[in-house]
């Protein structure tokens, strides 16, 4: 899904060791003396990692030098997922390592090495980390304890098998003992092992502990070093005014007034971005205030929201691309007892991570430096490469944390920014977006415009059931080759309406694809499912009254070949105490998901206020993802995501007046605040041997159907259009 | 030039006088524990304390704080209630990204040293002010309600 080439290896280095093994990944493992392990989790000034210019070709996730540091690799980025807490459980739990005495550093872009699995590219994105490391992160622990072993057996003499290994040490059988660093040169010189036998789920000591997370005692100290806070010798400080309708072109600015103000050092106009250079993020800020870009709008000078509407709702009329079809459901559906209809409307979203974009690069005549957090880190090393010219094995990219990323950061749009302004001066550069910038420029999530019919017959059972979206396509701008069906269909936008937890006598799922003018569209936290999930599970709600039948049993008699979602709906039911009679002005709303691979079940209950304000009391979460690798990482991915989808159920719209965003800051492009939010419990299904399912994004697909659920329950109004606290209560 | 007493430290600071205490602490000091979010003072990434009080430092001029001890996240450790926030902070593993929660240290913190025992409701006037993209406000509450305990 790339199309990206990789960059090439050098051939030296002290070891090659590969093994073939789980799903043919390549495992690598480097046990020698570098320069620095780059000592992620406490330096305050970034240091590069070591170069990855060893001779070996697979995939490197440990690094064991004989003074006896042993670092792990991230091949995902870290978010605030817990991913590299995750990810390094994985390889602890067959390395025989405590969580305590590893390093972490992010891996360099190097598509060979980290490629993800499932997502095809070097990327974090998809709920995908953990699914994709399960096995191949342990395998790649368990060989490298193996090789230990196998050369503290030759130095003793004895049989591997009688030997142990144990919090970074190897034991022999008349009570030898050796560490791994001691052991690093000799294991190098191992053969790699042709057999990784994994623990079984009983004989975990770390997986389904929750090990502290590693990345975070530096965050609550300020010692943590996100890309915003990257400082290298030199560094001056700029912010970027981009053209404020897409396609608009920079007429002029006043040059001599932002030169004049104090600190100010350079002013960089391209034709569609103007940026102030100075000592200071203030100094860029006056400076480009005191500039005054007036722009050319250009061909969006006039696309509005309610044109961007109307041409989706016009596009809506198409038949589309039939991505399913069991049975003839229209055909059903008009021989039905009753028939329903509704169309369902989900805006423009903005991603919003608390950290502002920003990128810090350095761009020599041979070779470029880039500070960035990323969650693809490939692109970024391409992008700035193609812009500049330069090799692409000259640009280095040293990924950050990331104060959130959300779908943001799969994009490297900013950087080609930065790229683009950076080779114009000869100094390294930190270039930030303001707020304002953060929410006009953002890549959007789609605005989709859904409609969905479905037949009961004359006992409330349902007949057919027919669902059609229309909407922009990431994945054709993103990753064409991720397109199927000859280009003919974007798999993302039916996912999680294809391939539903109910059991339907007749299906049939339909996409339109149609692209807004004015806007350019990207990923968003939950993808498809956050889309669909909600329409399904707001619709199966609608049937569900219409049939006057208990929303859980409703459900529940189109899921008896589904055992594994009847068991998380009947633990939301229970965790709740569903059916239980509610104060007035409160309600409950339930929401049933097979996303990522894992069943979620929610409730939530709400109060409708005096002023018909929406009051979020608490929310019950029954999940299974099989097996657990950090239970509070899961709870806290569940709860905050959850809290994550409930601000844009409530409260997020972008829109466009004059082919311009109309918002801008958190006053306008609002996000849920403490006093509003619920409780979450978060209830997990013990299932240590089922397939394994995603977490981070789980939690905000349940958030706006089963608040629109809750709202219905409270008040008998059905919400079909996302926000539902902007006047929707009042005026519907 | 003025002088910007930073956790204990004394700075001589030469810049314009209306420019934000932030941008002074993170550019011309290299103290970068503390956050830009908004610029507009509505997220509270960038809370410091200017004596007992948790301030918003985005807007705040640094010249208009000249001679006041400042406290920031990077020695909020050092008092006896930072150091519980801190602490709790870990024990509930309330962090997820990061970004904002220096400013929810800085926050919750003030709230401690002004209220020990916060009631949900002290929680939420104190800290209704600082955004969690992440959405870790089930976190931050019971990590407080802990603190206050501890």
């Amino acid at each position: 899904m790339n199309g990206l080439a990789p960059k090439p290896l050098s051939r030296r280095g002290l070891l090659k060791a590969s093994l073939a093994a789980g799903g043919g990944l390549l495992i690598g493992l480097r046990l020698s003396s570098t320069a620095s392990a780059a000592e992620f989790l406490t330096r305050a000034t970034p240091m590069p990692p070591p170069d990855f210019d060893g001779d070996f070709e697979p995939n490197a996730f440990i690094r064991i030098d004989p003074k006896g540091a042993i670092t792990f690799i991230m091949r995902n980025t870290e978010c605030g997922q817990g991913i590299y807490t995750g990810a390094s459980t994985l390889i602890a739990e067959e390395l025989e390592v405590g969580m305590d005495q590893i390093l972490v550093e992010a891996a360099p872009p190097d598509l060979k090495l980290y490629t993800d699995p499932l997502l095809g590219e070097q990327a974090t994105g998809g709920s995908a980390s953990i699914r994709g490391s399960w096995k191949p992160l342990r395998e790649a622990g368990a060989a490298a304890r193996m090789m230990l072993i196998a050369a503290a057996a030759e130095k003793w003499n004895v049989s591997p098998s009688a030997c142990h290994a144990e919090r970074g040490v190897v034991h022999g059988p008349a009570g030898q003992a050796l560490g791994y660093g001691d052991l690093a040169n000799d294991a190098a010189k191992q053969p790699v092992p042709t057999h990784v036998a994994l623990k079984s789920s009983s004989q975990f000591k770390l997986i389904g502990t929750s090990p502290r997370r590693v990345d975070t005692p530096a965050k609550v100290n300020g010692t943590s070093v996100y890309g915003m806070d990257i400082q290298v010798p030199g560094m001056k400080i700029g912010t970027v005014a981009a053209s404020p309708v897409l396609g608009g072109k920079l007429v002029r600015i006043d040059e001599a007034a932002a030169r004049a103000v104090p600190g100010v050092r350079d002013v960089v106009q391209l034709d569609d971005v103007l940026a102030v250079i100075g000592d200071h993020m203030w100094a860029a800020m006056k400076g480009l205030q005191a500039a005054n870009p007036v722009w050319d709008d250009g061909p969006n000078a006039h696309i509005d929201t309610q044109s961007l509407i109307a041409h989706l709702a016009s596009d809506s009329e198409k038949a589309g691309f039939v991505a399913k079809k069991l049975g003839d459901a229209e055909g059903a559906i008009k021989a039905a007892a009753s028939r329903y209809d509704a169309t369902y409307q989900l805006p423009f979203l903005a991603h919003a991570p608390m950290e502002p974009i920003n990128t810090t690069i350095h761009v020599r005549p041979d070779g470029a430096e880039v500070w960035v957090g990323t969650q693809v880190p490939v692109r970024a090393q391409m992008t700035v490469a193609k812009e500049t010219g330069l090799p692409q094995e000259s640009v280095k990219v040293y990924n950050q944390f990331m104060g959130g990323a959300f779908g943001r950061r799969l994009d490297i749009d900013s950087v080609t920014q930065a790229a683009r302004i950076a080779k114009h001066v000869p100094y390294p550069v930190k270039l930030i977006w303001t707020r304002e910038e953060d929410i006009r420029h953002d890549l959007y999530r789609p605005y989709y415009y859904d409609k969905i019919s479905a037949g009961l017959d004359a006992s409330g059972n349902v007949t057919g059931w027919s669902h059609r979206t229309t909407g922009s396509s990431v994945m054709a701008r993103w990753a064409p080759p991720g397109m199927e069906e000859g280009g003919k269909l974007d798999p993302d936008a039916v996912e999680g309406s294809a391939d539903t937890p109910y059991e339907f006598p007749t299906h049939q799922v339909a996409w339109v694809r149609s692209e807004p003018s004015a806007l350019t569209t990207l990923w968003w936290r939950g993808v498809g499912p956050t889309h669909n999930v909600f329409v399904i599970e707001s619709f199966m709600d609608e049937l569900a009254a219409a049939a006057k039948q208990d929303p859980i049993a409703f459900r529940r008699t189109l899921l008896t070949k589904n055992p594994r979602a009847l068991g998380v709906l009947d633990l939301a039911a229970k965790a709740s105490n569903w059916g239980e009679t509610l104060p007035a002005g409160r309600g409950r709303g339930v929401a049933l998901q097979y996303a990522f691979q894992t069943y979620m079940a929610t409730v939530l209950e709400i109060e409708i206020g005096a002023g018909n304000e929406i009051q979020l009391i608490r929310a019950d979460v029954a999940v299974d993802c099989g097996p657990v690798v950090n239970p509070d990482t899961l709870a806290a991915q569940v709860q905050g995501g959850l809290i994550f989808g409930l601000s844009m159920a409530l409260y997020s719209e972008i829109t466009l007046t004059n082919g311009r965003v109309d918002q801008s800051n958190f006053h306008d492009y609002r996000i849920l605040r403490i006093d509003e939010a619920p409780k979450v419990e978060v209830h997990i299904v013990h299932n240590p041997d089922g397939e394994i399912g995603g977490i981070g994004e789980t939690g905000t697909v349940a958030a706006a159907p089963v608040l629109a659920n809750a709202i219905f329950a409270a008040t008998g109004r059905r919400l079909r259009r996302i926000p539902f606290g902007t006047g929707q209560l009042v005026s519907s | 030039m003025f002088q910007l007493v930073v956790n204990g430290q004394t700075h001589d600071v030469d810049v314009p006088p209306d420019m934000p205490l932030l941008w002074v602490l993170r550019d011309v000091l290299g103290m970068t524990g503390t956050k830009f979010g908004c610029g507009i003072a509505q997220c509270g990434a960038c809370t410091v304390h200017v004596g007992a009080n948790a301030v918003r430092s985005c807007l705040l001029p640094a010249s208009s704080v000249a001679g006041q001890p400042i406290t920031t996240i990077e020695a909020v450790g050092e008092t006896p209630s930072g150091a519980k926030i801190q602490k709790a902070w870990l024990d509930h593993e309330v962090v997820q990204c990061g970004y904002c929660q220096s400013g929810q240290i800085m926050a919750a913190t003030a709230l401690l040293d002004a209220t020990p025992k916060p009631t949900d409701a002290d929680i939420d006037m104190a800290m209704a002010g600082n955004i969690c993209r992440c959405g870790t406000y089930v976190r931050i509450r019971e990590a407080i309600h802990a603190a206050a305990d501890a």
